[in-house]
């Protein structure tokens, strides 16, 4: 056993009545690793992300998390809360009518107490430099503080890896350094979607590219 | 600029202050005991008692006479026909059409019961936001699909409206003015199509983002401000009127 904290091996996926976008992929992510995930438009990166955390599931091949294989939806319940995805569009991920409930909400399915919960929110929005962020509405922050926000939401939960989709997408230079500055102070294992070659250079020490259904090291 | 952007109610005005539960279940009583009462005095005491609550709100009168219009706008046509088709007394003929004196009682009271409803709707939760409101009535029992669904309801509206809004500036964009064609019509369907079809995607990811998070369905709520002095004391004056109200109605 290597000290792995998700690895895929063999994937095979493809999207109904397309062809296949994933055929006999390996990756394995390791504590402390930070990868950064390049590939074309369309090959596959987010749907790599989607297979690690249970979202879709891949036709052939294994997903090995945190030393168990993960099949079905129950399998996945613990593997989502050690695994923080952060999605492209931040718009899909804060739901919530305030900014404190939405960063509760994943404390509260896990079993905090509302008290617990509300004091992680604060404690979070501190880290992510919102602090004072709790009772504003969601949908009227600005890009980069949803973002941040967004970010925040994920590490509440305190996750060991955290899945990147595009986190710097659409972001302003300031909101975009302001983001990079949380990241870079993060412990967590990263994999990291992105076309922004500085933000890969300064957070990512390894170089995962995906092309043709492979990921090439 | 959001198009669910209520002018807040005026800060720290008595209405302001009280508990949004109490605030829902005074708007939910008064639309009852408006409703229960016949005759004249008893929504004469409810018109009454809805302007006086504006005036605790510091609703603006200008604000109040807009949204007002817009219902009576609504109960015109009852309004007019109610006289000619309840048989009575006649009081006066148009047309060949009599007027009973009950029908012009029933109109006129229906108009007040309306008109006080409303306004004391716009006094008690017209100034509350749509989050507070989707809040208290959670925290008032409802079930708890109902509330998500409002609570949903509010967070996406801005996102799917701006959209539209995109959708609809790229549109221009390209030159197109709605007219009475088939092109129109076929754009407009493909514009709407696209809306349903973009909803769709982002519910999906939304509900994607939800289970990662560890949602099975139920959703955990922090907990909100219990009912204070003034709530019971507002709770107490409301209710006495309300009752006067309804005996005030009794036939």
């Amino acid at each position: 056993m290597s000290d792995g904290l998700i690895r895929l091996e063999g994937i095979h996926f493809s999207y109904p009545g397309r062809p296949p976008v994933l055929c006999g992929l390996d990756f394995a992510v390791a504590a402390g690793q930070r990868w950064a995930l390049t590939g074309a438009n369309g090959a596959g990166k987010t749907t790599l992300f989607h297979l690690m955390v249970g979202l879709l599931a891949p036709a052939a091949g294994r997903v090995v998390a945190f030393g168990r294989e993960r099949r079905g939806e129950r399998d996945f319940h613990d593997v989502r809360a050690r695994v923080g995805l952060l999605f492209q569009d931040s718009d899909d991920q804060l739901f919530c009518p305030t900014v404190a409930e939405d960063i509760a909400f994943g404390p509260l399915n896990l079993g905090r107490s509302p008290a617990e919960a509300r004091r992680l929110a604060a404690a979070t929005l501190d880290r992510v430099g919102l602090a004072g962020f709790g009772d504003r509405v969601t949908h009227r922050l600005s890009g980069g503080e949803k973002r941040l926000v967004a970010l925040a939401t994920v590490l509440a939960m305190e996750p060991e890896i955290l899945l990147l989709d595009e986190p710097s997408n659409g972001l302003d230079d300031d909101a975009r350094r302001r983001l990079l500055a949380v990241l870079a102070d993060l412990p967590q294992a990263m994999v990291i979607i992105s076309h922004d070659d500085g933000l890969l250079s300064r957070l990512a020490c390894r170089r995962a590219h995906l092309n043709g259904g492979r990921v090439m090291v | 600029m959001s198009i669910l952007t209520l002018p807040p109610a005026a800060a720290g005005s008595l209405i302001a202050r009280l508990n949004p539960c109490t605030r829902v279940v005074a708007a939910f009583a008064f639309a009852l005991a408006a409703a229960a009462g016949g005759g004249l005095a008893a929504p004469v005491a409810g018109l009454a008692l809805a302007l006086l609550l504006a005036g605790l709100a510091r609703l603006a009168p200008g604000r109040v006479l807009r949204r007002l219009l817009a219902l009576e706008g609504f109960m015109a046509m009852l309004l007019l026909v109610l006289p000619f088709t309840v048989s009575g007394t006649p009081l006066f003929t148009v047309a060949g059409l009599t007027a009973s004196a009950e029908g012009v009682r029933q109109a006129l009271s229906i108009a007040l019961k309306a008109n006080a409803v409303a306004v004391a709707a716009l006094a008690l939760l017209g100034t509350m936001d749509m989050v507070t409101l989707g809040r208290a009535l959670a925290r008032l029992g409802l079930p708890d699909r109902f509330v998500t669904l409002f609570l949903f309801t509010v967070r996406y509206i801005d996102v799917l409206h701006e959209q539209y809004g995109r959708l609809r500036l790229a549109m221009r964009a390209r030159a197109f003015r709605p007219s009475a064609g088939l092109h129109t019509w076929r754009s407009i369907g493909w514009l709407v199509g696209m809306l349903l079809v973009g909803s769709l995607e982002r519910s999906e990811r939304i509900h994607a983002a939800m289970r990662l998070r560890g949602f099975t369905g139920r959703f955990p709520r922090l907990d909100g401000q219990p009912a204070g002095a003034l709530d019971w004391g507002f709770g107490a004056a409301h209710a006495a009127w309300l009752g006067a109200m309804v005996l005030l109605g009794l036939p």
